[in-house]
């Protein structure tokens, strides 16, 4: 019975090694461990042995049936490792096809960089307020300092709904909306559309977008205006841009002044860029002019303030290198997925 | 306002680079646009004189010429010019000479006799016969000039000034002149202003019988002069004259003429020459235009009068619209003998209201619109006149004609020094600041700032401020950043406008921005019928063209335009949304309404009515909106009568969806299936709930049951949906519908719809009989209404 036993351990172990999938295997396990496995068989002679026999040979009994399940066991296992392995290796795949993906939309560039800047100012601590389009003449020009007939008014060619009503040719008016509603402090930008007849070209668009900005309070100084168009330059064009404040004439303030950033192809030799100028225009400012002030019920000797206005489509053109205004209205979805 | 640098000099020496000229006069307020100096395209020709003259033996119409160039030996040079003589001053451009237009001129051979350059007509020197009328046009430009043999022709010829060409901004019209911008400069260099005093000889009898002057509107005409010379020699002005005026883009013409031009860009001054002749009456009445009365101006236009321009009139017509232009017969002819030189200052706002009415800016309208001194009329009117004694053009009568309606009142400011020195943050002594306001014309009584009659633009403190700002130096006044803690946030309106435009991004939609204006033909694009109210659009009065010429009502078209821009492109499938502002007017209003609205528009591959549907409830439910509804419309002009729905809110009307009418599409040229919606953003807000509370995760589990019912095909399928929603009551966790079927083993007119209902409790766990019965009464309700379980 010993050497039954032990042949079937040898036999058993042997055939278990070379099992080569799961269903061998499984028949091994029925054919040597099953209930009417070849060792139960055996083992259910045991009543024919002799008192001193029956523990050694129960003892070797277990033994063996022991390692079949310790082999059983890790030949499992390695034989689930190996179809991992093989699963593994057949499931490989080219890893260099394109990928799978869902579509997103493009936010128009106009809009980045107008998200940008109100960032920049809300950073500051201003609001941002947004007014009416189609403007009354009053808040487009009378109420900044523009009576009818004043010259200034050949500067910025209007488009006219009525005789008193105009498309607004900046957002200034938000600005006369703002003074006349609340009270200082006051540091909002009004960022919109505007309107000029300008004939469409590569340069001019009678539709283009504006951002103003405006701060009243006590004690404003034109050192202020100075220090946070700096900041609100810095901020959008880099820290090393270099700033120079020009005086020049907007009827709504005085003194007023125009923003040069030094080119930042030549770093002011002169180049194509900025028509070698060295400077690159861009944006226009000034104290509010206390006429201005005093229009909207703010007294100019308690109050002083700044204001601010740039265009966006020449800062985004200049950021992205874009050459054409039209592209911004024309809406390819070439263009668009660009930025 | 172009600048001649040499006539600038006569009233400041300046002798910087034209460049650092520029800067300095950029950053003190008068904005260079740029500078060129005359005659840099020319090199290497010189002043030749012709020697010999002998005729070519190959060609009957070549000339050899030696010609006397300065140097030892004179050299050879062939031309088929006939029009000199030996002795003649020409123009000689040598070997490797360069012209205007780049053009280079080279030795070589004519015909076999060797050429070492060219003889220059003017034309070849970039010039015309106004800028040297004794010159021919076909021919050799003859020098009538003081020059030698060898001299740089520029030299000898007066083509070495330098331009400067300076942006002036509205309010100085006192700087659209060479004493304006000399003044500026004198201050801006801290240089001496040397400014002449015109002085008038006369002596050749008395004017005051010749002409009765009378102004009849003296609102409009601050002051009318005027002076009258007899005896008028007409003839080209001397060449400095012609010099300066054409340095700064004035065409000479003759002496009169030029007189006039000449003190108009040295003083600021419009200037105006009448022959006498022509006054009728010898009378000059400054009126009103009668309505109807005809002019013919100096243009050749005949212009018929409505009765609000300012007119210069004889006894019986106008001879010159006031401000603006003379008449035909009021200009300098050969013959004329007498002439009224004229110098007046009439109203700005008068000037430019006719101006733009009658389509006519000219130099004196642009000056006069912004608002002239008055008191430099009369300085002109004496310069012109010692002019005229100057060039020998004719014998100017004693007596002046003058008529002044304004007050010699000066303006005045008291000086705040603290107060500048606190609003620009600067720390300048009174001294300093008187230092720089007489440096601009102002002078002082005590600390009260007398301001010139030339700078009317200076009425406040601010005003001084600026004076005081540009020429201390913008740049060298400090920076500083604001003071006090404000907080800046975005609204919660705005806030919510970017998770529109965030939502749409991420549903792959992108963004567009269109033009607010259309064609009023869009209507009929778009399908609109003739009596519908949104037709009724704001009209712009002036408009570039009819195409953009109404505020839109809708924001349709623009979106139609895009995907059209793109399916022209073959650029494949779109997706496009713009938050777009509409324009409505309101009767009795001054302004319209404007309302933003979400546009989107998509065509494509598998796109359709259900994929725009499924971005809309996307949208809505990123924007925590319940309670919407899709209702079918087959009333919307625009769209697809099967394939359009209302979408509300609460009941609420918010927008629109559909499929665009195959003949709206075919209108813009595409022809593919296009969905667009448009929701008004104010109602999406009212309905945004912005406070959520959280709802406890479910304890107890969920029963779910599928539902297969048959019911007539004209049921929609939320009719059913909302059947089920009151069977199954309060224990109704979700519906999804997952099958729609019509087709085999269906009967005709029939559809089979299939829903997955989920029920679930929040307190118990759902008993068999509880579902039974919950199921019982979603039956009842869907049998109601005509649907009942598929057997």
């Amino acid at each position: 019975m010993k050497q039954q036993l032990e042949s079937i351990r040898n036999i058993a172990l042997q055939a278990i090694e070379k099992a080569e999938d799961h269903q061998t295997l499984e028949n091994l396990r029925i054919k040597y461990l099953g209930k009417k496995g070849e060792l139960t068989a055996i083992l259910k002679q045991m009543g024919k042995l002799s008192a001193e026999e029956r523990p050694i040979i129960g003892q070797l009994a277990n033994d063996i049936r022991s390692a079949i399940e310790e082999t059983f066991a890790v030949r499992v296992s390695h034989l689930k490792e190996t179809l991992l392995l093989q699963k593994l290796k057949h499931e490989t795949i080219d890893v260099t096809l394109p990928g799978k993906r869902r579509e997103l939309g493009a936010k128009h560039p106009l809009s980045i960089v107008l998200d940008e800047i109100k960032e920049i100012f809300i950073g500051m601590g201003f609001d941002i307020v947004e007014g009416p389009e189609v403007e009354s003449d009053y808040y487009n020009f009378e109420a900044l300092n523009i009576p009818k007939n004043h010259p200034a008014r050949d500067t910025q060619d209007t488009f006219y709904i009525n005789e008193n009503v105009v498309l607004r040719t900046q957002t200034s008016p938000v600005q006369i909306r703002t003074m006349e509603t609340r009270q200082p402090p006051i540091r909002i930008i009004s960022p919109g559309r505007v309107y000029r007849s300008d004939a469409v070209d590569a340069t001019h668009s009678p539709l283009f977008h504006q951002i103003e900005g405006l701060v009243v309070d006590k004690g404003i100084t034109f050192a202020d205006l100075k220090g946070t168009l700096e900041t609100f330059v810095k901020r959008l064009y880099g820290e090393n841009s270099v700033v120079r404040f020009r005086p020049h004439h907007f009827p709504f303030t005085e003194p007023s002044a125009e923003v040069d950033v030094q080119c930042f192809s030549c770093h002011g030799d002169g180049c194509r860029l900025c028509k070698q100028e060295g400077w690159i225009e861009i944006l226009g400012c000034g104290m509010v002019h206390p006429k201005v002030l005093k229009n909207c019920g703010i007294d100019p000797e308690v109050f002083s303030g700044f204001a601010l206005g740039m265009g966006l489509e020449r800062v985004v053109m200049r950021r992205y290198n874009i050459d054409d205004m039209r592209l911004f209205y024309e809406n390819d979805i070439r263009f668009l997925k660009q930025f | 306002m172009n600048l001649s640098m040499r006539w600038l000099n006569e009233f400041v020496n300046i002798q910087t680079s034209p460049k650092a000229f520029a800067e300095a006069m950029t950053m003190s307020g008068s904005k260079v646009e740029c500078f060129e100096t005359e005659g840099t395209e020319i090199s290497n020709v010189v002043v030749g004189r012709i020697l010999s003259i002998v005729p070519h033996q190959d060609s009957d119409h070549l000339v050899i010429c030696q010609v006397d160039i300065g140097a030892d030996e004179p050299i050879q040079i062939v031309t088929g010019a006939n029009n000199l003589t030996v002795g003649d001053l020409v123009p000689a451009a040598l070997n490797n000479s360069t012209l205007p237009n780049g053009i280079k001129i080279k030795k070589g051979k004519l015909r076999g006799e060797v050429s070492n350059g060219m003889l220059c007509s003017l034309a070849e020197l970039g010039l015309t016969l106004n800028d040297f009328p004794y010159a021919i046009e076909d021919g050799i430009f003859v020098l009538q000039e003081n020059c030698n043999p060898g001299d740089p022709i520029c030299e000898a010829i007066g083509l070495n000034d330098t331009k400067i060409e300076f942006e002036i901004t509205s309010n100085r019209p006192d700087c659209f002149s060479v004493i304006g911008l000399a003044r500026e400069t004198a201050a801006t260099f801290e240089q001496q202003l040397t400014l002449h005093t015109p002085v008038v000889k006369g002596g050749n009898g008395s004017c005051t019988e010749m002409l009765d002057v009378k102004v009849e509107e003296p609102a409009l005409c601050s002051v009318y002069s005027a002076r009258i010379v007899k005896n008028v020699r007409v003839k080209p002005s001397p060449r400095w004259m012609r010099e300066r005026l054409r340095t700064m883009g004035v065409r000479p013409i003759n002496n009169i003429v030029d007189i006039t031009n000449y003190v108009m860009l040295e003083y600021g001054q419009p200037m105006h020459a009448f022959d006498l002749r022509f006054i009728e009456d010898q009378k000059i009445r400054i009126r009103y235009a009668k309505k109807g009365e005809i002019i013919t101006t100096l243009d050749g236009v005949e212009r018929t009068l409505t009765g609000n321009e300012l007119v210069i009139a004889d006894g019986k017509k106008p001879v010159a619209i006031a401000g603006v232009m003379g008449g035909e017969y009021s200009g300098i002819m050969d013959d004329t003998s007498t002439i009224v030189f004229e110098s007046a200052c009439f109203d700005a706002s008068s000037v430019r209201t006719t101006a733009r009415n009658q389509g006519m800016r000219t130099d004196a309208s642009s000056r006069y619109e912004k608002g002239l001194d008055p008191n430099n009329c009369l300085p002109a009117l004496e310069r012109a006149c010692e002019l005229v004694e100057l060039l020998d053009a004719g014998d100017v009568l004693d007596d002046i004609i003058i008529e002044r309606h304004t007050s010699d009142e000066q303006t005045k400011i008291p000086l705040e020094t603290e107060w500048i020195n606190q609003f620009l943050h600067i720390q300048l002594t009174k001294d300093e600041m008187k230092t720089i306001l007489k440096k601009i014309g102002c002078q002082f009584e005590n600390d009260m700032i007398l301001i010139p009659t030339f700078r009317p633009d200076l009425e406040h403190k601010a005003d001084i401020a600026e004076e005081i700002a540009r020429f201390y130096g913008y740049n060298r006044i400090p920076s500083t950043s604001l003071r006090g803690n404000a907080q800046g946030k975005y609204t919660p309106r705005q806030k919510f406008e970017a998770v529109i435009s965030n939502t749409m991004l991420a549903l792959g939609l992108s963004e567009i921005m269109t033009y607010s204006f259309l064609s009023p033909k869009i209507y009929d694009k778009i399908r609109i019928p003739q009596q519908d109210p949104l037709r009724n659009s704001i009209t712009i009065s002036n408009p570039l063209g009819e195409d953009s010429s109404i505020m839109r009502t809708t924001a349709l078209p623009s979106m139609l335009d895009a995907l059209a821009h793109n399916y022209n492109n073959r650029n494949g499938d779109i997706a496009l949304f713009e938050l777009a502002i509409e324009y409505y007017p309101i009767p009795e209003q001054e302004l319209p309404s404007e309302k933003t609205k979400l546009i989107a528009g998509i065509y494509g591959n598998q796109q359709d009515f259900f994929t725009a549907k499924g971005i809309v409830e996307q949208l809505l439910e990123t924007l925590f909106i319940s309670n919407y509804e899709f209702t079918a419309t087959s009333e919307e002009y625009s769209y697809h009568p099967g394939r359009c729905a209302h979408i509300t809110i609460n009941k609420t009307h918010v927008g629109i969806i559909g499929e665009i009418h195959p003949n709206v599409a075919e209108n813009y040229g595409i022809y593919e299936r296009i969905i667009c919606f448009s929701l008004d953003v104010d109602t999406l807000f009212a309905y945004t709930q912005s406070e959520k509370i959280f709802t406890p995760l479910p304890k107890f589990p969920a029963v779910t049951r599928d539902l297969a019912l048959i019911c007539d095909e004209t049921i929609p399928v939320r009719v059913l949906e909302k059947a089920i929603i009151t069977g199954a009551g309060s224990l109704l966790e979700n519906i999804q519908l997952f099958d729609v079927y019509q087709g085999e083993q269906i009967q005709q007119g029939k559809k089979s719809v299939a829903f997955n209902i989920v029920l679930r409790s929040a307190d118990h766990t759902l008993d068999e009989e509880q579902v039974n019965n919950t199921m019982k009464k979603v039956i009842k309700e869907l049998e109601k209404i005509g649907a009942n379980l598929r057997s």
